[in-house]
């Protein structure tokens, strides 16, 4: 069944010369339940853009997503951050811990926003879940403290806390080396995989877009099927667009 | 309940992990705090003094005089005393006394010396607040004593020697009849080595009216409510006028009530407007710190903006570490102001004996902290209204 359909998908921006920008052109894009979809491209080719319409954070200017079959342009602002709290896990390239917390701390975040017993229980939630990324002996680390596999680590910890249904990753191993990159892809696709979370996995590295269901090339805005011919075997050490 | 909960918790956890900014943001407050609520409750105790004191002299609010006296002939110290005497019962005063002021002899052991006397009755101790730092004041049995009863001043009683409340000393009183006179109380009240003595007017009527001098019509001092002083006064005056006719009467108030209670309102509104201001600067600081550290903070909002934080919880999140940080100072500061004011030595920094010392005034406490939440609840606006106010992708990419 579909859970993700963008038809038509459009963003533009204003620049400050009055003339338009379009930042993505006419994506139409269906995702089902449970799948792993990846999107490459290059810098500035709209990945992000992308990511962030997929996840809420931003309105497209034409087209129409919708969301377990509800039109989103229909929800006011307050109940996209609520579905936005609900439904997506984000994974950032430069993991964007809260600084000065504790592991613990960062992963029970997103459950302040939860309600009823999640808020309560928030915190040993956070430190299961950080068990089971291996990180039982950094539950009180800060962010400073931590290797950068080791604070990806806690971000997927964090983006899957709450046990969103789609996960959102946006270049995630793009901070990292070639085999901590690797183990933190392998963890996340473990993770997504058991719990049947659909993940959309954003980057330029084509190995890491290899270990998706389906992939898509993104380029000038506009988005395009890529066939797995195009892409390295998922055991090749890495590959760039 | 549990999304407030789950607010106050992340508001909280902000202020932990800023503790040093948050301290230092809220140093101006505390102070203004500390001072505002210590200044008005020493205040209080300051006016309680002033009001003591005040009362020593001239009687709690309102304390009134009647005074009459022939206008031809001498004082007939009988009539006007019986008259006195009679409006108080006609009117039912609780708390009243008739004074009059005298000298006599006193033989001290070493030397003779005309001593000030003022014969009242037994209502005059609580109605004036007089101390005493030995034995007690006089009780209405004190009349039906077989030797006039005394309470007198530190000198009066250094020329007899000591109080031993077992053997109370006595001193002959009187030149031309004298009569032994039994010490029962001290005065606490410094009497700058003049020696003073209170006695019964019972007693004096009984023991030493035939002494030279004793003979002089008494006036009348009555406590009574504040609100009721004209409608007494008038009662008062307008019936003695009929019982002694040739006589001049009059009343007037003796307490200093109603200049304390414009003092008392200079001190307050005066304290109060320096706090506020003092408070208002220090909700500037709050506001400056807010503002510089929302800036530094927008990464952070954008984060939790992905995790489903709607714009009202940035604000009220943003807002309550404001709010809870002021409210924990305004807390601290009204604890340290109430061990300050309790703990002062008064007596000895003022010098001067305070009767009724009175509680932390609750109000200062409350308007303390409860000015301190204002403050940081208006202080914490704007830089909530910047973090509600940054767009959510800028702010994750910043």
């Amino acid at each position: 069944m579909t859970f993700i359909r963008l038809a038509g998908l459009g963003r533009a921006v204003r620049l400050p010369d009055r003339s338009r920008l379009d930042i993505l052109t006419d994506i139409n894009l269906e995702i089902e339940r449970g799948e792993h979809i990846a999107v490459v491209g290059r810098s500035g080719s709209g990945k992000s853009t992308l990511l962030n319409l997929i996840g809420l954070l931003d309105s497209p200017t034409a087209g129409t997503y919708e969301l377990d079959g509800r039109p989103t342009a229909n929800f006011s602002v307050r109940a996209r951050a609520r579905l936005r709290g609900a439904t997506f896990g984000f994974v950032f390239q430069q993991f964007n811990l809260l600084p000065r917390r504790s592991a613990t701390e960062n992963v029970a975040a997103p459950l302040l926003y939860s309600s009823g017993r999640q808020v309560w229980r928030r915190r040993n939630a956070a430190r299961e879940m950080l068990e089971r990324v291996g990180l039982g002996q950094r539950l009180d680390y800060l962010p400073e403290r931590l290797s950068g596999g080791e604070q990806q680590r806690v971000a997927i910890a964090r983006s899957m806390v709450r046990g969103p249904q789609v996960l959102l990753a946006d270049e995630p191993t793009g901070a990292l080396d070639i085999d901590t990159g690797n183990s933190v892809m392998d963890m996340l696709q473990e993770m997504v995989a058991q719990s049947g979370t659909t993940l959309v996995t954003i980057t330029h590295d084509l190995s890491v877009a290899a270990r998706a269901d389906r992939h898509f090339r993104l380029e000038h805005g506009v988005l395009s099927r890529l066939e797995r011919a195009e892409l390295p075997s998922v055991t090749a050490r890495r590959s760039v667009v | 309940m549990t999304p407030l909960a789950a607010i106050f918790a992340e508001a909280w956890s902000e202020i932990r992990v800023h503790k040093l900014r948050v301290m230092l943001s809220l140093l101006g407050v505390f102070l203004a705090v500390l001072g505002m609520t210590s200044i008005a409750a020493a205040g209080d105790i300051g006016r309680q003094l002033v009001t003591e004191s005040a009362e020593r002299s001239g009687g709690r609010p309102a304390t009134v005089t009647v005074q009459a006296f022939p206008l031809t002939a001498a004082p007939d110290a009988d009539v006007i005393s019986s008259a006195l005497r009679d409006v108080v019962e006609r009117y039912d005063i609780r708390w009243s006394s008739l004074v009059l002021d005298q000298e006599i002899v006193a033989n001290f052991p070493a030397f003779t010396e005309r001593v000030q006397v003022r014969s009242v009755d037994p209502e005059y101790g609580p109605m004036h607040r007089v101390l005493l730092a030995d034995g007690r004041w006089f009780t209405p049995a004190d009349s039906d004593r077989y030797a006039p009863a005394l309470v007198v001043s530190a000198s009066f009683l250094a020329r007899l020697g000591g109080f031993d409340p077992n053997s109370p000393p006595t001193v002959r009183l009187g030149g031309t009849t004298p009569v032994t006179a039994t010490v029962i109380g001290v005065l606490e009240e410094e009497d700058f080595g003049a020696p003073f003595a209170y006695l019964l007017n019972e007693s004096a009527q009984t023991w030493i009216s035939g002494e030279a001098g004793f003979g002089q019509a008494p006036m009348l001092e009555m406590w009574v409510p504040p609100s009721q002083v004209e409608e007494v006064s008038a009662a008062v005056t307008g019936d003695l006028r009929a019982t002694l006719p040739g006589h001049e009467v009059f009343a007037e108030r003796l307490d200093q009530g109603a200049e304390l209670a414009d003092l008392d309102g200079v001190l307050n509104y005066g304290v109060r407007g320096v706090g506020y201001f003092a408070l208002l600067l220090g909700g500037v600081g709050v506001l400056n710190v807010g503002l510089v550290v929302v800036g530094q903070r927008i990464r952070e909002i954008g984060v939790r903006r992905s995790f489903g934080a709607t714009s009202t919880r940035v604000f009220l999140t943003i807002m309550l570490e404001s709010v809870c940080a002021t409210a924990v100072a305004g807390a601290l500061a009204v604890g340290c102001a109430i061990a300050i004011v309790l703990n002062l030595p008064y007596e000895q920094i003022l010098s001067v004996p305070i009767e009724d010392l009175p509680p932390f005034p609750l109000k200062a406490a409350v308007e303390g902290f409860l000015a301190a939440t204002a403050v940081g609840a208006l202080a914490g606006i704007i830089p909530a209204v910047i973090a509600v106010r940054a767009k959510v992708i800028d702010a994750i990419r910043y």
